[in-house]
């Protein structure tokens, strides 16, 4: 008997459902046997049951549902192990993935005792389906039966529903604090891995990254070179130029919407700079790839320069058109943000607009200018599609902005994305990286954030 | 009497809303002269007239005529800028620049060129403190934020701010509103001294401290002038009902 | 004295207005071009070279013993074959091995295979039948009829050469080839030949994960924001949470993608390259901007609303569901609409968890292996030849229309909720 995962949820669904009316017409029924009243509402008796019926029962599924395939992996992957006691690791998971996919009739073999794994494993699989369904409903049936006959209409469910609920609330807030921990410490425990294989000194401060570079099986890992300082120049580089063309056009942008235009045109180029902000990073990836890299290097040429294909300064200055909504905006925040009692004062004083803006805005408003440029610059150190499409991917060292560099995010990405076992070190020292880059701009969003808090109470 | 302003039909609408409509008053020189009356009368707005501050808002438009000195300050050769330096204000709430009290004082000297070194800049500035009665208090800490100083302190600041531009006239909106009792006593002693050598035309809600400081009353009622005469003889036997009503507090 | 200076002060002014005006006018030319540009690529993809062919089959050839249609029969059928024949037929002085090998060339790899399933749709009664069909022809063929194969560089260095520029001529003087609206593009996934490949399936699988983003991230971001809002007490864990939530959304996205290559797929066991596991992985990347913007709506409702409800004795759970949660939604749907674009539009993550590969299937499942518009872009864009340049430009500005659309929507509908209270 198979229990399908859809199946088995809408079971759980119907029960829950059931055990509401069945929680709701019976405390009507024991308050009248009382001759008393609930103290509340009938409706809320049902949401208790349904809550008891439902969210346990559906943590366990969902458990079972993960975990399950995971743990049959594992107990088949000691069975061949200890079938075959000389095979090595890799071996033992490619005859797993062997047994899995004859077990789904994805390839057929003509193995015999493969046949006979895939036998077992799809039994297995079987058996969990069974198990994780019978659990489920019987865990909800359970649930639900003893708190419908638990609930006395003195009891007083809205309360106990509410705090429930205040509980689950609470656990969706805690996601993010979740999410934060796992990033750390999935990319902390692959980048110890790799610190393992290759010295941690030699990847911060090491000048030479040449991951591609074929490592043969008898020369030691850590003989590759994995120096990140030439991969964060290039970086550096790039956001750099960014940072040029972004922080003058965003900010002189943002001061003439904030205080010279008319309604009108804020109404008109606040949205179309809002278009800009919205366009996916490949499209800009693929305006600096096939448009923007041949005109540098069209003018590199007629000036007698020779501009790289890839060059930095290409995507750079497109990283830098896709930044500076993100720096008008936030800007324009911030400067309307200054109170308008600071302008009068000054307007009143008999000084014009520009030293208005120069001398007493600007100076108000620089805490948080400075913050959302820091931000600015934690985007652009983080962007990725730009500089894969458009960057190179050897690691120069070098900061002419005509040469190619790479970039932290280019280098991820081609570690990760070819044919690599995931213990590879070239693998793992893209988690070296990704800490690298997730530490580099959490530094840079706590200190943008808490400048521009401090804007924000000053005002207040 | 000399006039210092003299104003004719002026009307303001913020869009098609008519805020104030055909007032002409002539204000004279070197007095204080109090415009009150409920909120929303226009009295604010007159003031802001007077200095064009109302070109700072959208959608403002101002018909009549408002002359200083014999000239037209809405004329077309007339610097927004240049008349402000002429006809300083002082707002309704203390509006010190976040920077230190040397720098609030010596701002306007600074962008209208008053002062030709450092010296001549420093002597504006003890002279401005000095004519606005704050000096004693603030002079061993001149570098010191000009925000950290009492509500009282900052709006003298402000008004030692206007002054050191060595202005005509200074505007006063509503300058005590925000002030307890003392510190709006020293800013009443403080606009008695200065209309010896300034025209001062404050805008007030406290019929007492009009009573108290000026010399000249007008009284504005939903955006028109209805009286406009001595404060002795607004507030002892006014002319109009409306004023007698407000005076003796029957609305307001 | 102040009269003199003036003039240089007002010059000051006018120089910082200038300032302004030019850089929100670059921004707007660079918006312009980017636009432009991508356009002027992309338009002639929605057309694509066709030729037509008289073709007679015999679909007795194609049924087993009982008569029944045999699929395996039809898939052995030397199509190709076919097809080459009867091209052969309009260019009888082509008989050199090299020079049928170069005619064959203009039309496309897969002529053979559209064929059969147009042949297999059809699902003609038995007996021998002569139809004319239109297929594709090949992706050079079709550059040089758009005009996007120069012909000015020599013979050896172009794609096409000059026999086969003939051919495709004399075959459009026949009226036997033509460009014809591109219906290909938009019913068919990814091929290896630009002229069968479309962004149906890219379209499906960014369909398919953002329902999983929406469903994940919309619930938990609307919980918290209520529980941050409402229900917090002041303390560590709060100021905490809003550190994490306020962090968490200038983490870059490709960091996401780490985490779900190294949680999701190695430790979770999910399949790669999953719309289930990019949905996720998009919907963690998403949950702080929903949860910030619930939350600036959940606080531009005014107290009083909720303190009248408090008064009448409701509890503040209750207060928190009926009455601001309701007002609130606008705001917050808004807030949602802005964080699925972003979703729609990112392509980093999805790199890391394997949503690059190559699909020729339309996805199905949350399960089967998908792609996603912008990762197809990115891969189109990263091929060699000149045609997929053109389906990359289309489908970006398919793309951006779409999220342009859903940006207004979210303005328009920000416009007409919005309430001054």
């Amino acid at each position: 008997m198979t229990l399908p995962l859809s199946f088995v949820f809408f079971v759980l669904l119907g029960l829950s459902v059931y055990f509401y009316y069945h929680a709701k017409s019976g405390i009507v029924r024991k308050a009248a046997l009382l001759s008393d009243r609930t103290k509340a509402l009938p409706s809320h008796y049902g949401q208790q049951s349904f809550l008891w019926a439902f969210i346990p029962s559906f943590l366990i599924l969902l458990v079972l549902t993960i975990g399950g395939p995971n743990y049959i992996d594992q107990i088949f992957y000691n069975k061949i192990q200890e079938l075959n006691p000389t095979f090595n690791e890799s071996f033992v998971s490619l005859i797993l993935a062997k047994v899995i996919n004859v077990s789904n009739g994805k390839i057929s073999t003509g193995e015999e005792n493969i046949i006979m794994l895939a036998k077992d494993y799809k039994i297995a699989f079987e058996q969990l389906h069974f198990y994780r369904g019978l659990v489920v409903i019987l865990c909800a049936a359970l649930l639900g039966m003893i708190i419908s006959y638990r609930q006395k209409p003195g009891s007083n469910a809205r309360e106990e529903v509410e705090k429930f609920i205040v509980n689950i609330f609470f656990a969706s807030a805690v996601i993010a604090i979740f999410t934060t921990v796992a990033i750390i410490l999935s990319l902390f425990f692959e980048a110890l891995r790799f610190f393992n294989l290759y010295n941690f000194f030699d990847f911060i401060f090491g000048l030479h990254w040449a991951p591609n570079v074929a490592i043969r099986t008898d020369q030691v890992a850590a003989e590759g070179s994995f120096g990140m300082i030439p991969v964060l120049l290039g970086t550096l580089l790039i956001s750099f130029i960014a940072m040029c063309v972004a922080i003058p056009i965003g900010l002189f942008s943002a001061i003439y919407l904030a205080e010279f235009a008319t309604p009108k045109i804020r109404d008109f180029v606040k949205p179309t700079l809002e278009i800009l902000a919205g366009i996916p990073t490949v499209v800009y990836g693929y305006f600096a790839a096939l448009t923007a890299a041949p005109f540098f290097r069209e003018i590199g040429f007629s000036l007698g320069l020779d501009v790289s294909s890839e060059s930095a300064i290409a995507a750079g200055a497109v990283m830098g058109i896709m930044i500076i909504p993100f720096i008008s905006s936030l800007s324009d925040d911030v400067i309307r943000a200054v109170p308008q009692s600071l302008r009068d004062g000054s307007m009143g004083l008999g000084a014009t607009k520009a030293e208005t803006i120069y001398i007493v805005i600007l100076p108000a408003a620089i805490p948080g200018l400075i913050g959302a440029v820091l931000l600015a610059v934690s985007r652009a150190i983080g962007e990725t599609m730009i500089v894969v499409m458009a960057a190179g991917l050897s690691a120069n060292l070098t900061v002419n902005p005509l040469e190619s560099v790479t970039t932290v995010t280019v280098q991820i990405v081609s570690l990760l994305t070819g044919d690599t076992e995931f213990d590879d070190i070239k693998t793992l020292s893209a988690f070296g990286l990704g800490l690298a880059l997730f530490f580099f701009t959490l530094l840079l969003n706590i200190f943008a954030l808490s400048i521009s808090r401090r804007l924000a109470e000053r005002y207040d | 009497m000399t006039s210092k302003f003299r104003t004719k039909k002026v009307e303001v609408s913020y869009g098609d809303k008519k805020a104030i409509r055909d007032i002409s008053l002539d204000i004279e020189k070197n007095i204080i002269t109090a415009l009150i009356g409920p909120s929303g009368c226009g009295k604010s707005t007159f003031l802001r007239c007077l200095n064009r501050m109302n070109d700072v808002i959208e959608n403002c438009s101002i018909k009549g005529s408002i002359h200083l000195d014999e000239q037209d300050i809405y004329g077309p050769d007339i610097d927004p800028v240049e008349l402000r330096a002429r006809v300083g204000m002082v707002f309704q709430k203390a509006n010190p620049f976040p920077k230190s009290i040397f720098d609030n004082i010596a701002y306007g000297p600074r962008i209208h060129g008053l002062a030709s070194n450092d010296s001549e800049l420093k002597d504006i500035v003890h002279n401005s403190l000095e004519k606005a009665g704050l000096m004693d208090e603030v002079k061993d800490r001149l570098n010191d934020q000009a925000t950290g100083l009492s509500g009282g302190q900052q709006q003298r600041i402000c008004i030692a701010r206007a002054i050191a531009v060595s202005p005509e006239v200074i505007l006063m909106d509503e300058p005590c509103s925000a002030l307890d009792p003392i510190a709006t006593a020293k800013i009443e002693e403080l606009m008695n001294e200065l209309c010896e050598s300034y025209t001062i035309i404050i805008v007030t809600h406290s019929m007492q401290q009009a009573a108290r400081v000026s010399k000249k009353t007008a009284f504005f009622h939903l955006g028109d002038l209805i009286e406009y005469n001595d404060t002795d003889k607004i507030f002892t036997q006014p002319e109009n009902q409306k004023t007698q009503d407000y005076i003796t507090g029957r609305f307001g | 004295m102040i009269r003199k200076s003036i003039q240089s002060r007002r010059a000051r002014e006018t120089r910082l207005k200038i300032y302004g005006i030019t850089s929100i006018c670059f921004a707007l030319i660079m918006l312009a071009t980017l636009l432009i540009s991508i356009g002027l690529n992309g338009y002639s993809a929605l057309q694509q070279a066709y030729f037509k062919l008289d073709i007679s089959v015999n679909t007795e050839k194609f049924v087993d013993d009982s008569g029944a249609p045999d699929n395996n029969k039809m898939n052995l059928f030397n199509w190709d074959g076919l097809v080459q024949s009867a091209l052969r037929e309009f260019f009888p002085e082509v008989k050199d091995r090299d020079e049928k090998k170069e005619l064959f060339a203009i039309i496309s790899a897969n002529a053979g295979y559209d064929l059969k399933e147009i042949i297999k749709k059809k699902a003609l009664g038995s007996g021998s039948h002569t139809l004319s069909v239109w297929l594709h022809l090949s992706d050079d063929a079709d550059q040089y009829l758009k005009g996007r194969l120069s012909i000015d560089i020599p013979e050896e260095d172009r794609r096409i050469n000059n026999k086969q520029i003939a051919w495709v001529n004399s075959l459009v003087e026949r009226d036997i080839a033509k460009l014809k609206f591109n219906k290909t593009f938009f019913t068919s996934a990814d091929s290896r030949e630009p002229e069968s490949a479309g962004i149906l399936g890219s379209v499906i699988g960014s369909a398919l994960t953002l329902f999983v983003t929406i469903m994940f991230a919309l619930p938990l971001a609307v919980m918290a924001a209520i529980y941050l809002e409402y229900f917090a007490k002041p303390g560590k864990i709060t100021d905490f949470i809003e550190v994490n939530v306020n962090n968490l959304a200038a983490v870059p996205s490709i960091v996401f993608g780490l985490l779900g290559l190294s949680v999701f797929l190695s430790t979770f066991g999910l399949p790669r390259s999953a719309p289930l596991v990019g949905g996720l992985v998009l919907g963690l990347m998403t949950l702080p901007t929903i949860i910030i913007a619930s939350r600036a709506s959940i606080r531009s409702i005014p107290p009083s609303i909720r303190e009248a409800a408090l008064g009448l004795g409701a509890s503040k759970m209750q207060a928190a569901l009926h009455h601001v949660l309701p007002l609130a939604t606008p705001g917050i749907l808004t807030g949602t609409i802005i964080g699925m674009a972003q979703a729609l539009g990112e392509t980093a993550p999805l790199l890391m968890i394997g949503m690059v590969a190559f699909i020729i299937d339309i996805p199905t499942t949350f399960t089967s292996s998908a792609t996603a518009m912008p990762v197809q872009i990115y891969m189109w864009s990263d091929s060699a030849e000149r045609a997929f340049y053109e389906r990359s430009s289309l489908a970006i500005l398919f793309l951006v229309a779409f999220l342009i659309s859903m940006n207004l929507l979210a303005v328009v509908l920000r416009k007409k909720f919005e309430k001054k209270w």
